[in-house]
């Protein structure tokens, strides 16, 4: 099938504001929906819990991080304590009112982190870039300490480490050891989905062009009514929901439990990077970026071997760990010079190229 | 720098036959009332030891194009800062429909009705020409976050009404072609005309213009001059514009008030102001 928009006339401004204007690219969706939930069924026991479980909520996350610093132009470098906090709550809630589907618990933990995320995110108010940065540096502090010496969050268990209990949905375990990856694949990839579909339609409609007004010119969006007080706690709001259910997802639905440290530093780092490469304010970047920096070691680890060893060379896997990071550093210094908008725009630029083929404009 | 003003000024009549723009004689078709719309009453604006504005005071009538003009550095666009609530009065008061408020946030005088150009173009760069318009009916929209989240129902219903909106200013302002296109992308004198889009999407009552034609060619400014006169006569909008070009601001504006060194130092139609021996001055350079 030719990319093409040739005789696909909009006529209307329902058309033509729909998020994927192209029938092509409106296929393409469907076709990777179907793809992924065919994967659910015929998907490897590893290709699951190693790889597309972690990519989503990886990406899920992304795109909460994405709100915040691609489109409303926010740093932030506390991601990881605010996965922290969707986790935490979700254990309580989940602890407390077992009852209650473990479902609703995760996508309600994302309260509580948006709830932590507009605290901490007052003093973007007054301060921006870097200093807004070191601001959130300190809630990731603040908030990893927390989960550490408050014992009440971890319901004082001796381990200090949240676990993840059983629980069903439809009669099938989704959560604790007793649930197949299969099982969990499908929740993850149903939230995952309706999440980034919500996001998408606050990205495209008022509220996103506010977040992108206050992003580009704060004072130009001051002096058309935009509330930057509001705009901004939003931005932060919104995104903490996202990041916050992330967490959970990623405590209850891949590990299966945590401990304080697994909130660290580093994986806000991780996503911040994985924004960078797959691109500032663009949701499929979000995804870009996840399926790159989290499927690269595993991609290394496959390929490295079959070119090292005709050679007789082993390649441990602290050395494709080495590697890992040798390269993600050199792909994010490649996009911040070459290319601030990421994957996602190289992406665009492609498909671009596709709709003019074969002439050159 | 007043060499320059100098010379745009005593070039004022003859630049009138060329920058005119179609129809230029419409002043006096405009309708205009004597129903003061603002009032600036003895303003004085410092910052730390620079005064930048001194016990200023001029009113701004309904329906009428007022321009503000002066050399370099006069407090031209502090004036307008003042207007719109980004800066606050050290001293004095600013009426805006007939209320006086103290201290009013940018965005409260955009609620009541004022919009904005600025002398930089400040538009929103990673937008595109029409997100960027949309933007400006960011107050005009209500709907909340339920709806904008499932972006159905009344989000769309409101969206399409207000698109509906942008593309009547898009082709008033005839910039069909570069609807899509990522403003940061365009050349300046579209991105002029992109951000009066962009105010008049807010639909205000009054329009501060910061010189709206400052770095175009002279086809541009006809363009310019001519959207601008509609503007006043077809919506009846309020402006207040600051502009160099004498030219031009003989052409457009109903009344002038002169500015240098921060203060008032003529207010009049153009023709007082043109003969008036302190502006004179005040452009030739003349030492006091
Ligand atoms: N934020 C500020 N801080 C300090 N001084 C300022 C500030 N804004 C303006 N000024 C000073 O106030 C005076 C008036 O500046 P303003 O920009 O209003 O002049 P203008 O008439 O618009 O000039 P131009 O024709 O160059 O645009 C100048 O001396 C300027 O340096
Ligand atoms: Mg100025």
């Amino acid at each position: 099938m030719i990319y093409r928009e040739a005789g696909q006339y909009k006529t209307s401004y329902e058309a033509d504001r729909a998020v994927f204007p192209l029938r092509q690219d409106r296929i393409g969706i469907a076709l990777i929906i179907v793809a992924a939930y065919a994967a659910g069924v015929f998907g490897s026991d590893f290709l699951l819990q190693a790889v597309l479980i972690p990519f989503l909520i990886f990406s899920l996350a992304a795109i909460g991080l994405n709100i915040l610093v691609g489109y409303a132009g926010l740093l932030s470098l506390g991601t990881g304590a605010f996965m922290g906090v969707g986790a935490y709550a979700c254990y309580k809630l989940m602890t407390a009112f077992p009852e209650v589907n473990v479902v609703v618990w995760i996508l309600m933990s994302g309260f509580f982190s948006a709830a932590v995320g507009v605290f901490f995110g007052l003093p973007s108010l007054r301060i921006k870039g870097f200093y807004l940065a070191v601001a959130t540096l300190a809630a990731q502090f603040f908030l990893q300490w927390s989960f550490n010496r408050i014992p009440w969050l971890y319901n004082y268990n001796i381990s200090g480490a949240i676990e993840a209990p059983l629980s069903t949905l439809f009669g099938v375990p989704i959560t604790g050891a007793t649930a197949t990856s299969e099982a969990r694949y499908f929740v993850v990839l149903t939230l995952v989905i309706g999440l980034t579909w919500l996001a998408s339609n606050l990205v495209h409609g008022r509220i996103g062009r506010q977040w992108m007004a206050i992003r580009d010119m704060d004072i130009a969006a001051e002096l058309i009514g935009i509330r930057p007080l509001t705009a901004k706690l939003m931005a932060f709001a919104c995104s903490s929901y996202f990041v916050g259910v992330a967490g959970a997802m990623m405590v209850f639905l891949w590990y299966g439990g945590a401990e304080y440290n697994v909130f660290n530093i580093d994986q806000s780092f991780f996503i911040l990077f994985m924004i960078i490469i797959g691109g500032l304010g663009s949701l499929i970047g979000s995804f870009m970026g996840a399926a790159l920096i989290f499927m690269l070691p595993i991609g290394l680890g496959i390929v490295l071997p079959a070119i090292t060893e005709p050679f007789g060379l082993t390649v441990g896997a602290a050395t494709i760990e080495h590697l890992r990071f040798m390269i993600v550093g050199a792909l994010i210094i490649f996009f911040l010079i070459v290319e601030p908008h990421g994957l996602a725009r190289l992406w665009q630029i492609g498909k671009q190229k596709l709709r003019v083929w074969p002439f050159p404009y | 720098m007043s060499a320059d003003h100098a010379h745009s000024f005593a070039a004022a009549d003859a630049l009138e036959e060329t920058a005119a723009p179609a129809g230029g004689g419409a002043p006096a078709a405009r309708a205009r009332s004597d129903e003061v719309l603002l009032s600036v009453e003895n303003v004085s604006l410092g910052f730390g030891g620079v005064k930048a504005l001194t016990d200023v005071s001029f009113d701004i009538r309904k329906g009428e194009i007022r321009a503000i003009i002066g050399p370099n550095g006069a407090g031209k666009t502090s004036m307008l800062n003042c207007i719109n609530g980004f800066y606050h009065p050290t001293e004095g008061r600013i009426t805006f429909k007939g209320q006086t408020r103290p201290k009013m946030r940018p965005h409260e005088a955009a609620a009541g009705g004022i919009a904005r150009t600025f002398q930089n173009v400040a538009l929103f760069k990673g937008m595109s020409t029409l997100d960027n318009i949309m933007t400006g009916r960011s107050l005009k929209m209500r709907t909340n976050v339920f709806w904008q989240l499932v972006r159905f129902g009344p989000a769309t219903r409101e969206e399409v009404e207000h698109r509906r909106k942008v593309e009547d200013i898009i082709d008033f302002l005839q910039i069909q072609h570069i609807r899509k296109t990522p403003v940061g992308k365009l050349p300046y004198g579209l991105q002029k005309r992109v951000e009066l889009g962009r105010a008049l999407a807010m639909e205000p009552e009054l329009l501060l213009l910061d010189e709206p034609m400052a770095g175009m060619n002279l086809e541009e400014k006809e363009d310019m001059s001519r959207f601008i006169l509609d503007v006043n006569q077809e919506f009846g909008t309020t402006i207040a514009l600051i502009e160099h070009d004498m030219g031009v601001v003989m052409d457009l504006s109903d009344r002038v008030v002169v500015l240098e060194y921060g203060r008032k130092i003529a207010d009049g139609t153009p023709d007082e102001v043109k003969a008036n021996q302190a502006v004179i001055d005040a452009y030739l350079g003349v030492p006091h």
